[in-house]
């Protein structure tokens, strides 16, 4: 439980605002709290040890003695579960913080000589995969696409040459015009569904589509704490997420526009700012994780690996306020 | 002075360390001191009131936690009750690094009195958020925070600093689109000290005065109408002090910062933090309220937004920015149109209508509803086919079938709206009577007399119940049968003024009419010569006043300067497309800052209009002929206007003459072609004609040259009139 939650606040693939505005911290609770992916078979356990210890102490018509030795029982067994939990929350701590170096040591046998990569906005798996093939001196080019409206590629491209990297920078809408030059697509993922398909910044799936037609090979890393095992036709889940406007235009030029003074009080400008796009599974060539590479129709068996079961049911615990 | 000065700087040495030790902290007032949210704010202080369901208090603190405040004095005045009440009971009182103290108060009338209390017990050290308890944002302090302490360090006198945002106000109303009335701020572009704050600039008069000294104290000044004040300040701990100093301060703005404006004793400076990508706006009336709940709505206030500060996806938007919790009961005819929102359990009805309208929990609408751009809070009951248009309704209203409410209007709490009963546009609907009007001094319309009406609501509350039997017995209530509560009569001289700042936009004929008013204002003050324009760009009157020498030679140096000014005007018409509408306006202005006679602006405007002729490409005569025809059939209206008796049309003549002669020497062979043109086109009378060549029979030969080229055609007009005869 706590696992999946901590992955969704130091998810920093997609989400990473170097510029500390207040936003991004909210915008990590909000993505936490909106994570209900909560695999009810720990949390039950979790939730229901004071309930269960606390329960034979009122029904306990037979003795005090009795009841305090269950109760002592319950909580030394559910001590034992709690360190158990914490441990296996440790080990997925570590494995997230692996995972980066896990994929970049393939990078190797996916970059060949003088071959150019595309990417999309700023992912740090996606630098660490570049940077090690870099390091084996390979050499190579990579195109980075801005990926408006957060312009996260400028930061990618400026990282990429302090390593050293013959480096392009291109706006989003320029992807088709060069994707006949490139060799490979390689790109971060915010999550990946169980049916393959990948949940992205937005523009992933514009890219997706030219390299179709092209039939340039799209490749997502993606460390296994991104697997999801949702379905993206689950009403569950909420695909996207609606950003400020301000990350398009200005407010202050527009606000004459948005005057509800005059006119019949109705906005009449409406700007959209979603921040991700859903590849879907067919545009996907390959992902590699830290388990190696695989194909989108195995990634199931992959979640499967992860998540039991019974943790699919996902349920909804009361709302209490913030 | 001095003495000050240095032990100022002497302070300023260890504030580094100072600061660091001390958390950020925040004075959030949550009582805005005025009353325009009554009647609302009798039963409700103004902080507790929701803004697309969330009360609004919850907005300005989750913002303060975000920015990274540690420690909130949350100043209750009026119905400190229920503040305290409220934020008991909410989240806010367990928040880890997030510490929520309230102070309350019974006697403060304003937001001075507050500030002295909060001196008085020194609980804030060091630099501090000021803000109302009214404000959305989510603008980060950080860099805000780091200007204001690197200019503390170097000037211990720059105490405030103010964050503005861009919003252009509306040109014809003169108000923000907040409702706010338009603020003029001077501002040093270099330093971005604030040298004037002017939020009462007079229209009446036009113009607004700032202190000579400012000008010539700053190399450069630029006066901004499109800022919008945010009502967020970081200030340093002094500030508490000065409004100790000066116990006449009340309000923030129109005494505080104005005194220290003017003040150039104590040297205090304000500085102003511009914001750019990020929200910040006050809730400052009804028009703000509607406005912002709009920004929200629209996720200008991202991440506090619905969705995000409800968090547990109890709320979720949905395609074209609906908003809607869980069990929900939603007939399948009902019609839910883009940007609302729907709180929980509540229940609509068949065939229902709703648009950009927000919706509290627990409410139920009946069939048939219209509801657009209204605000309906929580367990509101609303029957079959009422309609709400841009209204406020609060929480326990009751409308019985067939009700209407008209644009602004405001029910307030458990107002019950008679059967078929049509609440007239902008009134104010309540339980409680209206309190009399028991300070008509000029003196407290700032204070707002709170003072009196502390008190007031807790006395009415234990009322409200023998309030309520009372007009339930009584035989019919002022809002139709079954209705209960009054409608308030508006008050004195703000009869005309209530569409400014009410829900509802305002109706088209109004602007229609404030535009008429405008322009003939401007006609008036454009004789003055420093007329504000429009755009609020400043005319330099400097050329005006050239002309009040009134020897010969000035006024023929004004005559070509005008001519000059003439010619650009027209020019720019051409080649922008400006309605000839304007350009008479235009033409008149000049007329009347120049002190020329109308004569003159028929002469200039032909002499324009030659001009443009000779200057388009042209190869041969009959070319130019060409020319000159479609300049005068394109603008023979503007050129028509300004002939209103013969006089000006033998002046246009003599005009020709004059061009023929001097500057386009081409004309001269055209001359009789173009004459007939001229006359053809109506812009000439045959009278006016004949009349220029009776005048030139006596002169010299020289001058007789146009005569006797057009003599034919004079010839066949003179023969056309005898025929006639």
């Amino acid at each position: 439980m706590a696992g999946l939650n901590l992955s969704a606040v130091s998810d920093d693939e997609d989400d990473a605002d170097r510029d500390d505005r207040p936003v991004l911290s909210a915008a990590a609770v909000a993505a936490a709290s909106r994570s209900t992916l909560r695999p009810p078979s720990l949390q039950t356990l979790l939730e229901d040890v004071p309930d269960s210890a606390a329960v034979p102490h009122t029904s306990s018509s037979g003795g005090d003695s009795e009841g305090k030795s269950k109760s002592a029982d319950k909580s030394s067994r559910s001590r034992k579960l709690k360190h158990d939990v914490i441990e296996a929350v440790n080990e997925l701590i570590q494995d997230i913080n692996t995972c980066h170096e896990q994929i970049a040591e393939q990078a190797v046998e996916h970059i060949h000589q003088n071959e150019v990569i595309l990417t999309l906005g700023s992912s740090r798996t996606v630098l660490e995969f570049l940077c090690a093939a870099k390091e084996k001196k390979r050499s190579f080019r990579v195109f980075v696409a801005e990926g408006a409206p957060r312009y996260q590629g400028h930061l990618l491209a400026k990282e990429l040459v302090a390593r050293g990297l013959q480096t392009t920078l291109i706006t989003d809408s320029a992807v088709f015009a060069m994707i006949s030059r490139v060799n490979m697509v390689i790109v971060g993922a915010h999550a990946v569904m169980a049916n393959g398909g990948v949940i992205a910044p937005v523009g992933l799936n514009m890219v997706a589509l030219a390299a179709q037609k092209h039939a340039v090979p799209f490749v997502v890393l993606a460390g296994s704490h991104k697997l999801c095992p949702l379905y993206p036709h689950n009403p569950e889940v909420l695909l996207n997420e609606l950003r400020s406007p301000s990350e398009l235009l200005d407010f202050g030029e527009f606000s004459d526009c948005m005057d509800f003074g005059s006119g019949n009080g109705a906005p009449l400008l409406h700007v959209v700012n979603p921040t991700f796009d859903y590849v879907p599974p067919k545009l996907v060539s390959l992902f590699i994780t830290d388990t190696g590479g695989h194909n989108p129709s195995y990634m199931y068996r992959l979640i499967a690996d992860y998540y039991s079961a019974d943790d699919l049911v996902v349920q909804r615990r009361p709302t209490s306020g913030n | 002075m001095v003495a000050q000065k240095k032990g100022a700087t002497a302070r300023v040495s260890e504030d580094p360390e100072e600061l660091a030790r001390h958390p950020l902290q925040a004075i959030l007032l949550a009582d805005s001191f005025t009353t325009k949210f009554r009647p609302i704010t009798l039963e409700r202080p103004k902080v507790l009131l929701p803004l697309a369901n969330i009360p609004m208090i919850d907005y300005t603190l989750a913002w303060l936690e975000s920015a990274g405040v540690e420690e909130v004095f949350v100043f209750c005045c009026a119905h400190s009750k229920q503040v305290i009440d409220y934020l008991e009971s909410s989240d806010w009182s367990s928040q880890p690094n997030f510490l929520v103290t309230t102070i309350e108060s019974h006697n403060s009338i304003s937001a001075g009195d507050a500030l002295r209390l909060i001196y008085e017990r020194h609980v804030i050290h060091g630099d501090f958020v000021l803000i109302s308890g009214d404000t959305v944002s989510n603008m980060s302090l950080t860099q805000a925070l780091q200007e204001h302490k690197e200019r503390r360090k170097k000037d211990a006198n720059a105490i405030m600093t103010m964050v503005v945002k861009q919003s252009k106000p509306s040109p014809i109303t003169q108000q923000s689109r907040l409702g706010t009335d338009e603020l003029f701020m001077a501002i040093n572009p270099d330093t971005k000290q604030l040298l004037c704050y002017e939020d009462k600039a007079e229209y009446s008069k036009g113009f607004i005065s700032l202190d000579k000294t400012l000008i010539a104290d700053n190399p450069s000044t630029v006066l901004h109408n499109d800022k919008q004040d945010c009502y967020i300040d970081i200030c340093s701990e002094e500030v508490l002090s000065l409004f100790t100093d000066n116990f006449d301060y009340q309000h923030l703005r129109r005494h505080f910062v104005k005194g220290l404006l003017v003040d150039d004793i104590m040297g205090y400076k304000i500085f102003t933090h511009e914001i750019h990508s990020s929200y910040a706006a006050r809730i400052d009336n009804f028009r703000s309220y509607d406005t912002i709940s709009k920004d929200i709505i629209q996720r200008w206030t991202y991440p506090f937004v619905p969705d995000v500060l409800c968090g547990n996806s109890a709320i979720r938007v949905e395609r074209r920015g609906t908003y809607r919790a869980s069990e929900i009961t939603l007939s399948r005819s009902a019609q839910i149109g883009p940007f609302i929102v729907i709180g929980q359990g509540t229940e609509i009805g068949n065939d229902t209508k709703i648009s950009h309208s927000v919706i509290g929990e627990g409410c139920t609408i009946g069939s048939n509803v219209t509801i657009e751009g209204s605000y309906i809070w929580n367990n509101v009951t609303i029957e079959d086919g009422c309609e709400l248009r841009h209204a406020i309704v609060c929480d326990g209203v009751t409308m019985k079938s067939g009700a209407v409410l008209e644009p602004g209007v405001v029910l307030s709490f458990k107002v019950v709206v008679g059967q078929q009963f049509v609440v007239p546009a902008y009134s104010m609907v309540s339980l409680l009577q209206q309190p009399t009007q028991q300070d008509s001094d000029e003196e407290l319309e700032y204070a707002d007399s709170s003072s009196g009406n502390v008190e007031l609501p807790s006395k009415l509350n234990g009322d409200i119940t023998s309030d309520l039997s009372e007009t339930r017995h009584g035989p019919t209530s002022e809002l139709g049968t079954g209705g209960v509560g009054y409608i308030w009569s508006i008050f004195e001289g703000g009869h005309d003024e209530e569409w400014r700042h009410s829900v509802a936009p305002i109706p088209t004929d109004k602007l229609a009419k404030i535009m008429l008013d405008k322009d003939e204002d401007e006609e008036l003050l454009t004789q003055d010569g420093n007329v504000l324009s429009p755009s609020g760009e400043l005319k330099s009157d400097s050329d005006a006043n050239d002309s009040e020498d009134g020897d010969n030679e000035g006024s023929r140096d004004d005559y070509v300067s005008f001519e000059k000014e003439v010619e650009a005007t027209f020019l720019r018409a051409v080649h922008e497309n400006v309605k000839v509408d304007h350009v008479i306006l235009e033409v008149n202005a000049l007329r009347l800052s120049y002190n020329m006679a109308s004569v003159d602006c028929a002469g200039a405007i032909f002499y324009s209009m030659m001009k443009l002729a000779v200057e388009s490409p042209h190869s041969s005569s009959s070319e130019l002929h060409r020319n000159a025809a479609d300049v005068i059939t394109t603008w023979q209206n503007l050129l028509k206007s300004f002939l209103h008796d013969i006089d000006e049309e033998i002046e246009v003549i003599l005009k020709f003459e004059e061009i023929c002669l001097e500057s386009a020497k081409e004309f001269s062979p055209l001359f009789a072609q173009i004459l007939h043109l001229l006359y053809d086109k109506d812009i000439l009378e045959e009278d006016a004609i004949l009349r220029w060549a009776d005048e030139k029979e006596g002169a010299d030969e020289s001058d007789k040259v146009f005569v006797q080229r057009a003599e034919k055609f004079l010839q066949w007009l003179r023969e056309a009139e005898e025929e006639e005869d």
